[in-house]
């Protein structure tokens, strides 16, 4: 089963807040999507689970178009921000209400979960903190028996033992019944390890889907003496993506091919940014871009009135 | 184990290396069931498609082999293999690499070779 999207664009108003996003999410994967505030990534799922429309482009599930059609959207769940239910409504009567909406709702597991985390069923959603509705959706995500599940900020207001506890539970059951698991997050260093793929958004556009494991060591960081450092990255054909500088020592910030080992000089060491620190100087620089390309774009335009 | 996105090595190679650790130091020894992907991947939250590259990497070598429905088991003369080649390689590597700072350093080979007697004793 193959979840693809195909040349989606959201427009609101003039703003683009999805710009020709083509993605295939493949079966029985964990995905991370990153992106910064505001860089498309709840549209995007938004719009795959049929919550909003897109301006133009489709989804489709093994070919077939998943807008409005219930079987197709019964293969996939989003938990969001989003509450889908009545406040009102008590814990466990959410879900009864995915189990009779989804059906096969894995009672055993969601025990489980509940006791982990000590969530109280009888309360009602609304009296929940932010961590615990944040507890109580992921349960239903997790126990939902769909082949895509999306999860935007899935950790919202839990405290460093329950993301650790969610962490291991969410690879246990992931081995136990794969489906693919798009995970929506600001906190990359946490899910690095966790995640088999990554898709990067920014400014309603991909930048990059790559495997995990190449991100975090697509980058690096070349420091040393300030005139080492440039000549390193210039003779290695590196791309510098940013530069830090006190008195005389250079960290450059790039992504290429690094020589071997008798490549480096002396002096000059390198270590891989991992995949949050890219990320950060990856999309820095490409807001720095965008930032510099609109001011171009209303220059000419001042220019020819 | 322990297992880190911003180490030098993929986290592939990290599980691999980790696994030949357990192998080196007879924490599983020949015949014996190596920690099954499920395991490790919940253990340290990694990936199972990435910890099972790592498994993979070591049959290729001929350190696991798998076992049809039970699990990856250590293989006969693992151990003895094991040793020699991170002799040959990890070892060379290492050497490489001391005598390289020794030379940034100003230290003379006949020096070197002093702290290596004295570490010796």
């Amino acid at each position: 089963m193959t979840l693809k999207t195909t040349h989606l664009t959201k427009k609101y108003k003039r703003k683009a807040a999805l710009d020709d996003v083509s993605l295939e999410f493949q079966p029985d994967t964990i995905y991370a999507l990153l992106g910064n505030n505001g860089a498309g990534k709840s549209t995007l799922l938004n719009i795959i689970s049929n919550r909003i429309f897109a301006s133009t482009g489709s989804v489709t599930l093994d070919g077939e178009k998943a807008q409005d059609d219930s079987t197709v959207l019964r293969h996939m769940y989003l938990m969001s921000e989003d509450n889908m239910f009545p406040g009102s409504m008590k814990v466990k009567e959410i879900f009864t209400l995915s189990d009779a909406v989804y059906g096969d709702f894995d009672w055993e597991l969601a025990d489980k979960l509940v006791a982990d985390f000590e969530l109280p069923v009888d309360s009602q959603f609304k009296k929940l903190s932010t961590g615990y509705r944040t507890i109580a959706k992921l349960v239903a995500a997790m126990c939902v028996p769909v082949d895509y599940v999306f999860l935007d900020e899935p950790v919202l207001g839990l405290d460093a033992n329950h993301r650790d506890l969610f962490y291991t539970r969410l690879m246990e059951t992931f081995v136990e019944r794969p489906r693919t698991i798009v995970i929506s997050t600001h906190l990359i260093e946490e899910i690095a390890t966790l995640v088999e793929n990554v898709v990067i958004i920014d400014h309603g556009r991909i930048i990059t889907v790559n495997d995990a494991d190449t991100l975090a060591h697509a980058g690096h960081a070349a420091s040393g003496e300030t005139t080492a450092v440039n000549a390193f990255v210039t003779t290695s054909g590196l791309d510098v993506l940013a530069t830090k500088t006190i008195t005389g020592h250079t960290t450059a910030y790039v992504q290429g091919t690094i020589p071997d080992a008798a490549g480096i000089p002396a002096g000059i060491s390198i270590e891989p940014l991992g995949l949050q620190d890219y990320f950060i100087h990856l999309t820095q620089r490409q807001t720095t871009q965008h930032h510099s390309n609109a001011l171009l774009a209303t220059s000419l335009k001042e220019n020819a009135r | 184990m322990n297992f880190s996105d911003t180490d030098p090595r993929p986290l592939f190679q990290q599980v691999a290396d980790q696994i030949e650790d357990l192998i080196l130091t007879a924490a599983v020894k020949e015949n014996e069931q190596v920690p099954s992907t499920t395991e490790i991947s919940a253990t340290y939250k990694i990936n199972p498609a990435t910890v099972l590259k790592g498994m993979n990497l070591l049959v290729s070598k001929g350190y696991l082999e798998k076992r049809r429905g039970i699990g990856m088991f250590v293989t006969l003369g693992a151990q003895q293999k094991l040793t020699s080649e991170r002799r040959g390689s990890l070892l060379h590597d290492q050497v490489t690499t001391l005598v390289d700072e020794a030379r940034n350093l100003g230290i003379t080979q006949t020096q070197l070779i002093d702290m290596i007697k004295g570490s010796f004793q």
